[in-house]
C-alpha cells in the first residue's frame, strides 16, 4: 500500500471516533494546497499528504478543545501539538495524531525564485512529483526543479521529521535530515552587528500591512482574540503604519514565543509581504535551548520562561 | 482597448527617464520587488518600476493609507487647538493592474456621498482620489487566482484608468482615457500605426486566454438566503485562520477604524484600516459581539462582497476578481469556490 492510501486506512480507521481529521486536499492551484476537515469517508477523494503538505493542522486545534480531533501530523506539525499539549492548550488524549514519515514540502517563494524569467508561480499550470524532482508546466515549456532546492529551510535542519508523539504512525520512519540543529544561520545573521540589523529590520517590516497573518497562523499563539497589538483598550500598540509599531509586535510575538516556539515556521510563510519574521522567534529559540536545554514540543513541563527556579542550573548568578 | 482613442508611445529604455521628470511634480508610486514580495512604493528617481511580477499588495493605500492622520489636537493650551493634517500631494501610479483601478469603483459610491444624496463626503478620501493619477498596464496572461472577467473586468479593461499601458516589443504604447492622462503623457510621441496594431493584438490575445467567465447572478439572492445556515459557513471557514492578509490585500476592503493616540493632553487622531476577519471589528463596548466565530466573519465578507453591496450599488460587485485574497492566503481559501458552493447551496435548498 502506498503511504497516501495507509494514511487513508488509518484516518478512516479513526473517522468513527472523532469529530473530524484534519489534513490536506485540493488547493486553488498547483503549487498549493489546502488543509482539508475530513468529516467523513467521502471527504476522504480529497486528500493527499506529502510535498505540498504545508500548513501545520495543529493551528486549529485549541479551538476545538472539547471535542475529539485527529490530525495527519508531519514531524514538526506534530511537535506544535506537543507543545500545546504540555502547556495544557489542548487535552493530549482528545487528539489522535496520526503521522507518517514526512520528506520535506515545498516554499513557493523558493520556486518563485527559480522561475525568474519565466513565469510567476501564479502561471504554474500543473505540478508532477517525479521521485526528488517536480516537473512544472509553465507558459513557457516543462521547468523541472530539484525537490530539496525548492523545499522549506526548515526541513533542511529537520530532527524531527516522524511525529514523534503520534499515535498510529504509517510508513517506514526516515532518517533526520541533521541530529541537531546548530543555529548556524542565524549565528551569521546575528553576526552582521547591531547598526546592520537594525536597517535590516527598518526596510523588512516597512512593508508590513499589520495584517497579523504571522500571529494567527501560529499554533502557539492562543491568546490571538485578545492580542495587545489590536487592543484599544488598554491601549499599547500605536496604530501607525510606522515601523516602530510594527516591530513592536514581532518582538512581543517572539518573547511570548520563547521556550514554546518549535519553529514550525508558519509565521514566516503566512506573511504575505514575504518578511522573515522566524529568525525572531529562531534567535531566541537558541538562547533558551543554550540556557534551559528545552525543546519546544518535544521536552515536557511548563517551558522555561513561564516559570523560575530559585537557582537554575545554567544560569550563575552570583560568584560563590 | 479601442481603435479610436489617443495611442502615444513610450520605449523602455525612455521609461525611467521619463517618470523621473514626472517626480518632479508628485509621487510616482510604481511597483518594485522586496524581498518575495512587489509593493507599491515611490520610484526613485532612474529606477525602472518591476512590470514583470504582479504585486502582492492592491495599490489602494496611495488613496486610503494604511494609517492617516486626521487631525492633531492640543488640550492643554488654554483654547485647545486643532490642526488639520497637510493636503496631499499630487500622485501617480505608474503600474496598477486593471482590478486595482476598477478596486476604486467599489470605494467612490462608498466615499463620494452617492449613495446618501451627497450628505456622507469623505473629504480625506476624495482629496487624494481626484489628485492620484491611475496608469494602468494590461496584464501579459492570467493567474490561476485571476477572475476579474467574472466581475466585469479585464486584463486590460480601461475602466477606472487614466492612462491603459500595453507592452510591446520595443516599449509601452499608452492609450489615453482621461484629460488628466493625456496631461501626463503630453510630452510622448503618439503611437505609429504598427505600434497601435501591436498593442491591440496584445491585448486581444491576453482577453482570448482567459478561461470563461463563471454565471454570477445568482450569487446576491444565494448569500442573502444562506444568512442563517450555520453549517454551511462553519464548513466555509473551518480552514480560514481570520487574519486580515485578504482584507488588506483587496483593493475594494474600505472599512477603516478611528484612533486616538495621544500623550496625555495632545496627540493624534488617525484613521487606519480595519478588518472584518478580526474579532475585535464588531466587538462592542458592552462585550457583546454580534459576529463571535470566524464563520460569521467569512459570512460578511463573502456576503458584503456579493450580496450587500450590490444590492445597495446597482447590482457592482464590490469584489475586482484581483484574486489576491486566494494568491496570499496562507490557509488557501478560494473565495470564488465559496461564492459558487452558496450558489449551489441555495438552488439546493
Ligand atoms: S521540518 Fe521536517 S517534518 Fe517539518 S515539513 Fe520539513 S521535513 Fe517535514
Ligand atoms: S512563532 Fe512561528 S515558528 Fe514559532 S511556533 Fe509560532 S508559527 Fe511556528
Ligand atoms: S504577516 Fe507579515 S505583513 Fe502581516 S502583520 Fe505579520 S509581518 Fe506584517
Ligand atoms: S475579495 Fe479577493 S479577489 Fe475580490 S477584490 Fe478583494 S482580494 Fe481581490
Amino acid at each position: 500500500m502506498s503511504i497516501q492510501d495507509e494514511l487513508k486506512s488509518a484516518i478512516k480507521a479513526a473517522l468513527p471516533d472523532l469529530s473530524c481529521v484534519i489534513g490536506w486536499g485540493a488547493g486553488p492551484e498547483p503549487l498549493r494546497a489546502a488543509p482539508l476537515f475530513i468529516r467523513g469517508e467521502a471527504d476522504l477523494q480529497n486528500f493527499s499528504a506529502g510535498f505540498l503538505s504545508v500548513n501545520n493542522p495543529a493551528l486549529y486545534l485549541p479551538a476545538l478543545k472539547g471535542s475529539k480531533v485527529g490530525v495527519v501530523a508531519k514531524g514538526c506539525d506534530a511537535r506544535s501539538v506537543g507543545q500545546l499539549a504540555t502547556e495544557t492548550l489542548i487535552i493530549r488524549e482528545e487528539v489522535h495524531v496520526i503521522g507518517y514519515p514526512c520528506e520535506g514540502v515545498i516554499d513557493v517563494d523558493k520556486v518563485a525564485a527559480a522561475l525568474a524569467g519565466v513565469c510567476e508561480p501564479g502561471e504554474v499550470g500543473a505540478l508532477r512529483e517525479d521521485g526528488d524532482n517536480v516537473a512544472l508546466d509553465t507558459p513557457k515549456g516543462e521547468v523541472r526543479l530539484a525537490k530539496k532546492d525548492i523545499a522549506a529551510d526548515k526541513c533542511g535542519r529537520c530532527i524531527f521529521p516522524n511525529a514523534e508523539n503520534a499515535d498510529v504512525f504509517v510508513g517506514i520512519r526516515r532518517a533526520p535530515t541533521v541530529v541537531e540543529d546548530a543555529y548556524a544561520d542565524i549565528a551569521a545573521f546575528e553576526a552582521r552587528g547591531t547598526e546592520e540589523l537594525k536597517a535590516f529590520w527598518e526596510k523588512e517590516m516597512s512593508r508590513c500591512i499589520r495584517c497579523y497573518a504571522c500571529r494567527n497562523a501560529c499554533p502557539l499563539c492562543v491568546c490571538r482574540d485578545h492580542c495587545i497589538a489590536a487592543s484599544r483598550e488598554p491601549h499599547w500598540i500605536g496604530q501607525t503604519d510606522d515601523v516602530p509599531d510594527k516591530l513592536f509586535f514581532q518582538v512581543i510575538h517572539a518573547v511570548h514565543l520563547s521556550g514554546r516556539c518549535t519553529g514550525c515556521g508558519e509565521c514566516e510563510r503566512a506573511c504575505p509581504l514575504g518578511i522573515p519574521v522566524l529568525k525572531l522567534k529562531r534567535a531566541l529559540s537558541r538562547r533558551v535551548e543554550n540556557l534551559f536545554g528545552y525543546k519546544a514540543g518535544i521536552a515536557t513541563g511548563t517551558p522555561p520562561l513561564l516559570t523560575f527556579n530559585i537557582e537554575e542550573s545554567t544560569i550563575k548568578e552570583r560568584d560563590w | 482597448m479601442s481603435a479610436d482613442t489617443v495611442k502615444k508611445f513610450i520605449s523602455f529604455d525612455a521609461l525611467p527617464g521619463f517618470l523621473a521628470r514626472v517626480a518632479e511634480t508628485g509621487t510616482v508610486y510604481a511597483p518594485r520587488r522586496e524581498g518575495g514580495a512587489v509593493v507599491y512604493r515611490p520610484l526613485k528617481p532612474g529606477d525602472a518600476p518591476e512590470l514583470g511580477a504582479r504585486p502582492t499588495e492592491s495599490c489602494k493605500h496611495v488613496v486610503f493609507p494604511r494609517s492617516e492622520t486626521l487631525f492633531s489636537f492640543d488640550l492643554k493650551a488654554e483654547r485647545p487647538a486643532l490642526t488639520e493634517s497637510p493636503e496631499p500631494g499630487p500622485a501617480v501610479v505608474f503600474g496598477a493592474l486593471s482590478c486595482d483601478a476598477r478596486g476604486f469603483l467599489a470605494f467612490d459610491p462608498v466615499y463620494n456621498g452617492s449613495g446618501t444624496g451627497g450628505s456622507a463626503r469623505d473629504t480625506y478620501y476624495l482629496r487624494r482620489r481626484s489628485r492620484t493619477l491611475l496608469v494602468v498596464k494590461a496584464c501579459k496572461s492570467a493567474l490561476n487566482t485571476c477572475f476579474c472577467n467574472w466581475v466585469g473586468g479585464g486584463p486590460a479593461s480601461p475602466q477606472g484608468a487614466d492612462v491603459l499601458a500595453v507592452e510591446t516589443e520595443q516599449g509601452l504604447v499608452l492609450d489615453i482615457l482621461s484629460e488628466q492622462g493625456a496631461a501626463f503623457a503630453e510630452s510622448l510621441p503618439a503611437a505609429s500605426e504598427a505600434q497601435a496594431g501591436a498593442a491591440l493584438a496584445a491585448v486581444k490575445a491576453v482577453e482570448d486566454s482567459l478561461p470563461g467567465a463563471a454565471e454570477l447572478s445568482a450569487a446576491p439572492a444565494a448569500l442573502a438566503s444562506l444568512f442563517s445556515s450555520a453549517e454551511f459557513w462553519k464548513n466555509e471557514s473551518a480552514h480560514c485562520l481570520y487574519c486580515g492578509a485578504c482584507t488588506y490585500l483587496c483593493p475594494t476592503c474600505y472599512c477603516f477604524n478611528i484612533t486616538d493616540e495621544s500623550d496625555g493632553l495632545s496627540g493624534v487622531r488617525l484613521r487606519s484600516w480595519d478588518n472584518c476577519m478580526s474579532p475585535l471589528f464588531t466587538l462592542e463596548a458592552s462585550g457583546h459581539n454580534p459576529r463571535p466565530n470566524k464563520a460569521d466573519r467569512l459570512k460578511n465578507r463573502v456576503g458584503h462582497k456579493f450580496s450587500y453591496y450590490p444590492s445597495l450599488h446597482a447590482g457592482r460587485f464590490s469584489c475586482c476578481g484581483c484574486g489576491r485574497c486566494i494568491k496570499s492566503c496562507p490557509s488557501s481559501v478560494d473565495i470564488r469556490k465559496i461564492v459558487l458552493d452558496a450558489v449551489k447551496e441555495a438552488a439546493n435548498v
